[in-house]
């Protein structure tokens, strides 16, 4: 076969390297958009609890936001199973961290460099972990947010998004972000771009989990549904304007 | 001593004509000589005391810890060369975070005693090695309840109730054996660890030391943890005035 | 010459279970010219005396930076110093390299001490013949430590390691409780006071001295040689008019305080 052919199965392993190693070249089962952004007390983050095999809405109810150690939250879209493996590295690195018992702790600017590390070197390997990673947290009073791609593109910012989020939600963040926001403030424009996000990225689903982390710690939502309105007159005839496109 | 100026007590590969091998006795001497460490298994969990000897009054109380972490819930405390006693720990760390990652939950006390036993061990059966001038005690939690263990610079580990190693560990020991450790709790034996430890602390010879303690119980989450500072102190405070009380008598 | 037949080999344990190699080794850091190191609770000052070997050559260079937060003095065997500077130098590198933050220090002590001690127990090796005053800044603040062959290390407020250190101890021992409220320039004060101490009547001059500070806004240097001179001049001023007033008044506690016994070599050990 040749490197690097894609079938139409979706996942396909090269043989021409390495006999015998395998390397993801597409993602199996994947999370879309996750949201970010730095707000009054701290960071705050939001994704929805889909997992999609292929197109198809296979997962309902899978956490894309975990706390790493006591400073970092960290948000994942992309290859699910990429990012369990991900959350394995980073709890080694906790404990390896914690049994120094010295006083130390790594912050999220650590957890954030370290990611980025790990996956420039996967792809620099020719076996990149299938994610975009948002990595948030509050250490020594200051607030941290950033991202790490895939292919070890890295960047920080006061809001970030992956995905489709990058393209729907950052403009109305970028229109309404302020340094002082108010928890309520910044739950409102997250909850603004999740329902964006769900009524034009096909893979989004209406369900959600937002966290925040503070000096205090990390808090993390239940899963809940935001409300919405399909009677908008542009839902009515969603071809119209486009015709001829396909 | 029959042993010195034989030939026989050089190297750790050597046997004496009456089956045995001087260099493990003579490493196992160090750690006779080194700071008394206890450990207890109360009720619902572990206690670990050390009687760390500060050589100079310009060097820091925390430093030079004889109390390491292993595990989330499990740690160990070294009696000996306390640099020996790091590269055990070190090993220990490794087999700790090697077996979660294979088997996905944490590793048993026991499991974890046997492979520090067995890495202790291995340095006594090779010409260019030598055995580790110290003695540890594990303590920890697992599905089975706390554990405690003790690891011999021979290689050889056994659970117990109770355990002292160092140099008070004899009237350490009677001292453990005094106690109703099936009726104690932690709270009780962190005091009772602390009195020990006071109790055999050799006020002639060692002058400056500093209890270190830590415990693995249900209060501490099940995870291994240094004692809280309140409770330090009052250990501290009741030891004292336990010897103050015997020196009355 | 033998002392006794334990002592020629690191994987033999004396019957008295003692490490006569690990001890001759430590022996190697007292014969060195003396290293000292002090700390505020911003700051921490490190000094060594220069001794060169003839009147021909230069000295050997005993202060070494290792990052911008953290530097090194040693005493003994410099060859090897050097060898561990550079392995301490490659650790900071590779963890700014993963975690894009400082080494802390207490971390770095610890790997040193874990790669002394392997020297400890193989017999193709031999320890290392030097000790180390790691002084470094970082998130839990001012640290110095002591790092010595037999694997083992300290964390101290003020300490002093090779030829004649005793003296230099003495002198901070007698001192080191007001430590950490120093400014800089009294540390480095104290610091010069404590090598003057080692010299024992030799004439100190800001050409056998390095002194070394790191702290809080200020990476890891070594003083310019004017600075250093400076102070000296202004101690002899002091010191001049001291030894004027001390000498109507016979010193009566100058003796206890030297008569402090030197810590036995097996107690480092342990």
């Amino acid at each position: 076969m040749e490197w690097g052919a894609v079938s139409s199965e979706g996942k396909e392993v090269s043989t021409i390297l390495e006999s015998g190693s395998q390397r993801t070249l597409s993602p199996y089962v994947t999370g879309t958009s996750v949201l970010g952004l730095k707000y009054k007390d701290g960071v705050i983050m939001a994704a929805d609890m889909g997992g999609s095999y292929g197109s198809t809405l296979r997962y309902k109810s899978v956490e894309r936001i975990k706390p790493i150690g006591k400073h970092t939250l960290l948000g994942a879209s992309g290859e699910i199973s990429d990012f369990q493996e991900i959350l394995r590295y980073l709890d080694e690195l906790i404990i390896y961290d914690h049994m120094w018992d010295d006083g130390n702790s790594l912050g999220p600017k650590e957890v954030h460099n370290y990611l980025n590390r790990v996956m420039y070197n996967r792809r620099n390997k020719f076996n990149p972990l299938w994610n975009s990673l948002v990595v948030g947290g509050v250490k020594n009073g200051q607030k941290y947010l950033g991202m790490v791609g895939m292919i070890g593109t890295h960047y920080e910012d006061n809001h970030v998004a992956t995905g489709f989020g990058n393209h729907l939600a950052r403009p109305i963040m970028r229109a309404e972000w302020r340094e002082d926001l108010t928890f309520e403030e910044a739950v409102k424009i997250l909850e603004k771009c999740l329902l964006v996000l769900l009524y034009r990225d096909r893979s989004a689903i209406n369900k959600f989990q937002i966290s925040k982390i503070t000096e205090e710690g990390v808090t993390i939502s239940e899963p809940y549904a935001l409300k919405t309105f399909w009677g908008f007159s542009a839902f009515q005839n969603p071809t119209k304007g486009a015709e001829g496109s396909w | 001593m029959s042993s010195i100026g034989t030939g026989y007590d050089l190297s750790v590969t050597t046997f004496s004509p009456d089956g045995r091998v001087f260099q493990i006795e003579y490493a196992a001497k160090a750690v006779d000589n080194s700071g008394t460490v206890v450990g207890i298994k109360c009720k619902d969990g572990i206690v670990l005391g050390v009687e760390k000897l500060i050589p100079s009054k310009m060097m820091l109380a925390g430093s030079n810890r004889r109390i390491h972490a292993v595990h989330r819930h499990s740690g160990m405390a070294v009696s000996g060369l306390a640099a020996d006693g790091r590269q055990i720990v070190a090993r220990a760390k490794s087999e700790a975070t090697n077996y979660e990652r294979i088997y996905g939950e944490p590793i048993p006390v026991k499991e974890l005693a046997d492979r520090v036993a067995s890495y202790v061990h291995l340095c006594t059966l090779y010409w260019w090695l030598r055995p580790f001038g110290c003695g540890i005690i594990i303590g920890g939690y697992d599905r089975d309840g706390p554990q405690l263990y003790m690891v011999e610079p021979s290689g050889v580990s056994y659970r117990y109730f109770g355990a002292a190693i160092g140099k008070g560990r004899q009237a350490a020991k009677t001292e453990i054996e005094k106690l109703k450790l099936s009726e104690l709790t932690c709270r009780q034996g962190v005091i009772e660890v602390a009195k020990i430890i006071y109790g055999v602390h050799d006020e002639a010879k060692d002058k400056a030391f500093v209890l270190e303690l830590s415990w693995v119980c249900e209060e501490s989450n099940r995870q291994h943890q240094k004692v809280p500072e309140d409770l330090v102190e009052a250990a501290k405070a009741a030891a004292q005035a336990a010897l103050e009380e015997m020196d009355a008598d | 010459m033998f002392r006794n037949q334990y002592d020629t080999d690191v994987t033999t344990w004396s019957p008295a279970g003692r490490l006569f190699q690990v001890e001759y080794a430590m022996e190697a850091v007292k014969q060195g010219s003396a290293a000292i190191g002090l700390r505020s609770a911003t700051h921490i000052v490190l000094a060594t005396v220069n001794k060169a070997t003839s009147e021909l050559s230069s000295h050997q260079k005993k202060i070494f930076k290792v990052d911008d937060h953290i530097g090194v003095a040693i005493a003994g065997l410099t060859a090897d110093g050097r060898v561990l500077s550079r392995y301490l130098r490659n650790e900071c590198i590779n963890h700014s390299f993963v975690y894009e933050s400082p080494l802390p220090i207490s971390r770095l002590v610890v790997q040193l001490a874990d790669k002394a001690q392997v020297c400890t127990q193989r017999s193709w090796k031999r320890p290392y013949g030097v000790g180390l005053l790691v002084a470094g800044l970082d998130e839990t603040g001012a640290h110095l430590y002591y790092n010595c062959p037999s694997g083992n290390y300290f964390e101290y407020q003020a300490f002093a390691i090779g030829s004649r250190s005793q003296a230099a101890k003495t002198y901070l021992e007698r001192r080191f409780d007001n430590f950490d409220k120093y400014s800089r320039e009294e540390l480095i004060k104290d610091g010069i006071f404590a090598i003057k101490e080692t010299l024992q009547g030799e004439k100190l001059t800001s050409a056998i001295c390095t002194v070394a500070i790191v702290g809080v806004g200020e990476p890891f240097h070594i003083i310019n040689q004017q600075a250093i001179e400076q102070v000296i001049q202004s101690l002899d001023i002091v010191e001049d008019a001291q030894v004027e007033a001390a000498a109507a008044e016979s010193a009566s506690e100058e003796p206890s305080a030297a008569q402090e016994p030197a810590a036995a070599a097996p107690m480092d050990l342990q």
